[in-house]
């Protein structure tokens, strides 16, 4: 998926930019209401470190790995979660993507 | 630091520290996995990746109903002829007690036959492909389904939980539309509950399973090769049933039930090496006995009245007869005959009990053969104008029409609506009529059969 070059700059994005081995540092929910009580439920917490593990054959969902467990979001939904990239990712991590 | 878009609320930080009381209390008590030693990732690439995710998927439901088609077809005629051998005893035995021959017709020819038919045709196709579907269920495999198949369910407007109350309908109808709980958007539970009759029930699949195998092995002759050729029949009606799914449901969002995918999640556990002792008396006792008591309770008294319309005279024909010519036209435009449409009406309560209400009245009042064999079978439906057209009409009718009595009080009980659950019954009618009546005009066209 591509990355917006402003994204880049920043280094803070929707979840949804995360390339399947990236790893990030959650900031802050976008979402209100039940789905932020769930995302915080399933460990979505600010301050939380998440990877993106694998996306789905047909290009979404994308599984995360977040406090030892997969969970799969939808681009869509992944977009209420706001991650800072965490720059070793790109190096050691990434070098296991998918496919 | 943080973005105006996304503020922290009083609430985040509060679970943040619980999160954080979590984790140092795991810290201390858990010793992680080494990483080394988790296959999870290796398998899930394989299982997930864009190359082998939906060839392992195909390969994998084509394998369960291979084994189940083959491995079915030794026991079955193994306990078809103990249990017809019985039947001859039992009749000897009522007519020296001196029974009248109404009795002996309700009691042997009515529901001792059915359940025989029920319990030696279902029973081993039950007994492979549950506890072959449990270890899958057991292993983690569902979920790795519904992620691969989750762009799909987004297309039709559904949700992505739908796949797992899809594979739970393989199982049973009725248990699928009860799963459906797990959704939460009431738009998509309803799409999810309405399109549930789509998945082939294990109530139809000993019937799809005896049908492809009949009519294939009149084309392809080595065990092996019909088997294989027969399962690959069945998985071609599966994924019939599939597409049909997604297409209803995608016309449901656009139509009775418009709306958008709302939020959810689906988490990928790590595979487990299933307790193979625990899944097989599980799915042999919860799964396999259960349906097949509940066959056998609704075969019985369906036996019995088949008999009894089968030998009712009126003008000349049996109520059977007059049903049948009544339905004649409309099945005829579908491929079928109208003693198809009558079992079908007839076999409401259940799905198991189609077939052998067709057997009953094909065999119609008097006519003693013995239906011991897939054989035996093949050489009645073809006695009767069957050709391979009217089986694949059959199984797709069988695949798309109204779903059991069961079901439809599920749904009912679901979304105590009587609106929904006729719309329940109607939609895949509906769908069923259409689709035959498509199929069998291109037969015609094209001249076969």
């Amino acid at each position: 998926m591509a990355r917006t070059n402003e994204a880049e700059r920043k280094g803070i994005g929707p979840l949804a930019l995360l390339a399947p081995g990236e790893a990030g540092l959650v900031v802050g929910l976008s979402a209100g209401g039940l789905v932020r009580r769930r995302l915080l439920d399933l460990g979505f917490v600010p301050g939380t470190v998440l990877r993106a593990v694998r996306r789905s054959p047909l290009g979404d969902p994308t599984a995360y790995s977040v406090r030892g467990a997969v969970i799969a979001l939808r681009a869509a939904d992944a977009n209420n979660i706001l991650v800072r990239r965490a720059p070793e990712s790109t190096g050691a991590t990434a070098a296991a993507p998918d496919d | 630091m943080n973005p105006p878009q996304s503020p922290v609320t009083v609430a985040d930080r509060v679970v943040a520290s619980l999160y954080r009381r979590a984790e140092s209390i795991a810290a201390k008590v858990i010793a992680p996995r080494s990483p080394a030693q988790d296959l999870t990732p290796v398998i899930d690439r394989l299982l997930t990746s864009r190359l082998t995710g939906f060839p392992i998927m195909l390969l994998t439901l084509g394998a369960v109903l291979w084994v189940t088609v083959v491995g079915a077809n030794y026991p079955s005629q193994v306990l078809g002829r103990l249990l017809f051998d019985l039947q001859g005893w039992l009749s000897g035995a009522m007519t020296a007690a001196g029974a009248p021959a109404w009795l002996h017709g309700v009691l042997v020819s009515g529901v001792y036959r059915t359940l025989a038919w029920v319990v030696s045709v279902m029973l081993p196709p039950m007994a492979i492909f549950f506890p072959c579907f449990t270890l899958l269920e057991d292993l983690g495999y569902l979920p790795r389904v519904a992620f691969n198949l989750d762009a799909a369910f987004k297309w039709a407007g559904a949700c992505g939980k739908q796949s797992l109350t899809m594979s739970m309908g393989f199982g049973c109808n009725a248990a699928g539309v009860i799963a459906c709980r797990i959704i939460d958007s009431p738009r998509e539970r309803l799409i999810a509950i309405l399109t549930n009759n789509f998945v082939i029930c294990n109530g139809r699949f000993p019937t799809l399973i005896a049908l492809s195998t009949v009519f294939v092995s009149q084309v392809v002759q080595t065990t092996i090769g019909a088997g294989a050729a027969a399962a690959l029949v069945v998985v071609g009606i599966v994924l019939t049933g599939i597409v049909m799914t997604f297409g209803v449901s995608w016309l449901l969002s656009r139509t009775l039930l418009r709306g958008v995918p709302s939020f959810y999640t689906l988490e990928l556990p790590p595979f487990r090496w299933p307790q193979v002792g625990r899944v097989l008396i599980r799915s042999v006792i919860d799964r396999t006995v259960f349906v097949l008591l509940r066959a056998v309770a609704v075969a019985a008294p369906a036996g019995a009245l088949v008999w009894v319309l089968g030998n009712t005279v009126i003008e000349g024909h049996s109520v059977i007869a007059h049903l049948a010519g009544w339905l004649g036209p409309l099945g005829r435009l579908m491929g079928l005959d109208g003693f198809v449409l009558v079992a079908f009406i007839l076999g409401l309560p259940a799905n198991e009990i189609v077939l052998p209400i067709l057997v009953m009245s094909y065999l119609g009042s008097g006519m003693m053969v013995e239906m011991d064999s897939l054989e035996s079978l093949g050489i009645l439906l073809a006695a009767h104008g069957w050709s391979w057209a009217t089986a694949l009409s059959y199984m797709l009718f069988s695949l798309l029409h109204w779903p059991c009595a069961t079901t439809l009080l599920t749904v009912w009980k679901e979304t105590r609506s009587s609106r929904w659950t006729f719309a329940a019954a109607a939609i895949p009618t509906a769908v069923a009529v259409i689709v035959c009546t498509f199929v069998a005009g291109l037969v015609r066209l094209t001249g076969n059969a």
